[in-house]
């Protein structure tokens, strides 16, 4: 239990705030504390899940601060000037959007996040992957019951599309092709350019869900002849609850609004605009076009440091996804003869995202070596520094070894012995 | 005139870095730190007087930012730092 006083000042060195300044704050750091005792951990853990979501960058809030305080007129009201301010606060970050891929401002929609998927079409055939966010795959899905035919392509043990068989799926029929651009799970970096070449040339929409892919690589949606674009603001240290559809005008892509109502957003998307929320998803944008290469360069530097460090450390550590087609700060690691539930369970200092792949699991032949490929996903961001990797690392080789020495599968591969010999019995 | 502007860089710079100090946010400390110092030794060759100006007013306007997101995120945000071992 700590002193009082003392922990007030040991926070308040913390925090780089005088002593003095807290005490009008005394009560709620009170209650803090108490909270904070009743917890084993006293620090909150390091963030290295970048994938999942980003803290929002000071200077996106510093942008949106006016308009969820003093200009809070609705964008749409035409009469008067608090409507005027924030129609042009939107329309600034329309542009703000549409400079970030190259895009003309008309053809940016603003959603309320991520992946708002609409088609019209009258051709029934839709290409996806099997390895697309969950969304579209619901997506898919639901059209599938409406009456389209969806195929889902799978992708080669790199993680990349197979080019040659997406050229041979598409049929005359085919209305629409969806394909993200970096997986957010392994991080691999699909061919855009050339499926966009490959639909253009055939007569197809291309989609593509760029959400964790924009303002992280440079994308221009004419040089990769882009019909369709989602982009999410919470992945590129912008506000949550707000994203952009990008329609391309020329040739015009016809799709039917989700949402209907006002008319709002070329009737694509109903519903007053928030304009605070675009005022962030704009500067966002746009400093993410500004500070592109500097992250990429710090992205890559760090990434590299990381599996550097593990790789030399632990033997036996597989990089899923191909290693040259990828985005760096996406690092998603599988640590062989380690037991999954332990490993999640000491994953509690550092915020990571893990998940088990079991595609691979034959329960005719008893396969168990892709049972035990439990991977883990660090992801690296703007905001990550040295130190963070490498308290990272350091936890997780421990951590590693320190299970493998209680695993007894270890122990038979230390020994020579060939796990696909052994003869599991059931019971 | 290429004294006195330097100077007047420098102390900039020195203002930027103590204000970046202030963040009660590990993460957006460090971020701010590094950024300032890069982004300072990257344009240390630039001599258009031009684009200096302009270098700097983007400088200021970055130091008004950092000390309003200073206080609104010390008013709101107590117990924020992450990780504090390293700090």
């Amino acid at each position: 239990v700590m002193n009082r006083t003392l922990s007030r000042k040991l926070l308040g060195s913390m925090c780089g705030i005088s002593s003095r300044r807290l005490s009008f704050a005394q009560s709620a750091v009170n209650t803090l504390i108490k909270s904070r005792e009743l917890e084993k951990d006293e620090l909150r853990p390091l963030y290295m899940d970048f994938q999942a979501t980003t803290p929002m960058d000071p200077r996106v809030l510093d942008a949106m601060l006016p308009y969820q305080v003093n200009y809070y007129g609705n964008p749409h009201s035409r009469t008067h000037a608090y409507g005027w301010e924030s129609e042009t606060a939107m329309e600034k970050a329309r542009k703000q959007v549409a400079d970030l891929i190259g895009a003309d401002p008309r053809e940016i929609v603003f959603t309320s996040g991520g992946v708002a998927r609409f088609y019209k079409a009258k051709k029934n055939h839709i290409i996806t992957t099997q390895t697309e966010h969950k969304c579209v795959l619901d997506s898919c899905r639901i059209l599938e019951a409406e009456g389209f035919e969806v195929t889902y392509l799978p992708v080669k043990n790199n993680g990349l599309i197979d080019l040659k068989q997406l050229q041979e799926t598409i049929r005359p029929d085919t209305s629409l092709v969806s394909i993200m651009t970096i997986n957010n799970e392994i991080g691999v970096k699909q061919p855009i350019k050339e499926i966009g070449h490959l639909c253009r040339s055939k007569n197809v929409f291309f989609h593509t869900d760029a959400a964790q892919a924009v303002g992280k690589i440079p994308i221009n949606v004419n040089d990769c002849k882009v019909d369709l674009m989602s982009i999410s603001g919470h992945k590129i240290y912008g506000p949550k609850g707000v994203g952009a559809l990008y329609v391309r005008r020329r040739p015009r892509v016809r799709i039917e609004p989700l949402q209907n109502g006002g008319g709002q957003e070329r009737g694509l998307r109903s519903g007053t605009v928030p304009t605070p929320l675009v005022v962030g998803l704009g500067a966002a944008c746009e400093i993410a076009q500004q500070e592109l290469e500097y992250d990429h360069k710090c992205v890559t530097v760090l990434a590299n440091r990381l599996v550097q460090k593990i790789v030399s450390e632990i033997p036996d550590v597989v990089m899923n996804g191909d290693p040259d087609q990828r985005y760096p700060g996406c690092v998603n690691l599988s640590f062989a003869y380690v037991e999954g539930e332990s490993l999640l369970m000491a994953l509690k200092d550092v915020a990571l995202s893990s998940g088990r792949s079991v595609k691979d699991y034959n329960y005719t032949t008893g396969d168990l070596m892709h049972m035990t490929f439990f991977f883990v996903r660090f992801g690296i961001g703007r905001f990550t520094t040295d130190e963070e990797v490498d308290y990272t690392v350091e936890k997780r080789i421990q951590q590693v070894k320190r299970l493998r020495e209680m695993s007894p599968l270890w122990e038979m591969v230390q020994e020579g012995i060939d796990l696909k010999s052994i003869k599991w019995t059931q019971h | 005139m290429a004294a006195s502007s330097g100077e007047h860089v420098l102390s900039l710079y020195r203002l930027l870095l103590k204000e970046s100090k202030k963040f009660p946010s590990y993460n957006y400390r460090t971020y701010a730190l590094r950024r300032v110092r890069d982004a300072f030794r990257e344009n240390r060759t630039v001599e258009d007087p031009k684009v200096v100006e302009e270098l700097l007013n983007r400088a200021r306007d970055s130091l008004a930012l950092i000390q309003r997101q200073v206080l609104v995120q010390k008013n709101i945000d107590v117990v924020t730092c992450g990780f504090c071992r390293v700090c």
